[in-house]
């Protein structure tokens, strides 16, 4: 599957720029578990590798990571109830969302769903491991374009969904409100404003 | 050592307070029972959040913009996948696209 190979090479890059900023290897990969979003963890990861204090790395992930909340209630008919919904519910994030978006039908959409987590859930703890432990050998991964392909697969998954006119615009909307506002807000909270071009869809109907 | 500790310890709270939202969110549809238009805003929501990271991904790197090389490469990507090109294409595309300008753009 082309997207959990994508998201085991981003997670090598997240491994390797951990261990790269002075972290112990182990600490990407204990987070890679028990966070399982990638976005949150660089950023967490960035903050205590450039000096911040632990809590502050941790409220920024979770800035980051608010927006699992709408992203749980968008696939909360697979996610179902009970223990189903216990062990769903950690490996909601961008790319089971983003699979499960592509698809209609409850059948479906539990098979991609399922599908794509346990990709992710194997892929990203051991590209981090990986990345982690061979960071040094791997050189720069942007010297390859690397950095390119998790908003790539965004791109490819997210695109038929854009099909509809209303909704293309609120995207455009809510990705130039937050590109614009990212060098005046903290990471996490650009893409949480970008949910105002949705506020505007919603009185405009 | 108590240093590690420590970010062990931040990590394993952003992983519950992560749980947290994602649990919540499975469970407050349900419990609230909300019709087919907040259903289609949630839906709404999931696809501009979606556009919204990829679009911060594209162009920075948390508070700061990037050189012209990766959007670059991400617009070759969002080219691409508007052509209907299988996913694997796009992201070599992208990957090659973006390395290409690096060398000529710096």
């Amino acid at each position: 599957m082309v997207t959990s190979l994508t998201v085991g090479v981003t997670a090598m890059t997240y491994g390797a720029t951990a261990v790269h900023g002075g972290l112990p290897f182990w600490l990407p990969v204990l987070l890679s578990v028990v966070v399982l979003a990638g976005s949150a963890e660089f950023v967490f990861v960035g903050i205590l590798a450039s000096g911040g204090n632990p809590l502050a790395a941790a409220f920024a992930g979770l800035l980051v990571n608010a927006r699992h909340l709408p992203y749980g209630m968008a696939v909360s008919d697979v996610t179902g109830s009970g223990w189903r919904r216990v062990v769903r519910s950690h490996v909601v994030n961008d790319e089971t969302v983003l699979f499960t978006r592509g698809e209609h039908g409850p059948e479906a959409r539990d098979a991609a769903f399922v599908a794509s987590a346990i990709g992710i859930s194997v892929c990203w703890p051991l590209g981090a491991l990986l990345g982690a432990l061979a960071g040094p050998l791997l050189g720069d991964p942007e010297r390859f374009g690397l950095d390119a392909t998790f908003p790539a697969v965004i791109a490819s998954l997210v695109l038929p969904s854009l099909r509809e006119r209303r909704v293309r615009a609120a995207a455009l909307a809510g990705a130039v409100i937050a590109v614009s506002t990212i060098p005046y807000l903290p990471p996490g909270l650009p893409v949480l404003l970008a949910l105002a071009a949705v506020v505007v869809a919603a009185v405009r109907q | 050592m108590s240093a590690a500790l420590a970010a062990a310890g931040a990590g394993l709270g952003l992983g519950a307070g992560t749980y947290v939202f994602r649990f919540a969110g499975a469970t407050v549809r349900r419990r609230l029972g909300l019709g087919a238009r907040a259903q289609r805003l949630i839906e709404l929501s999931s696809v501009v959040l979606l556009v919204a990271v990829m679009a911060t991904a594209a162009v920075a790197d948390d508070q700061r913009y990037t050189g012209a090389a990766r959007p670059l490469g991400v617009a070759v990507a969002l080219l691409l996948a508007w052509r209907r090109a299988p996913t694997v294409v796009v992201i070599i595309a992208a990957s090659v696209a973006t390395a290409l300008a690096r060398i000529v753009f710096g």
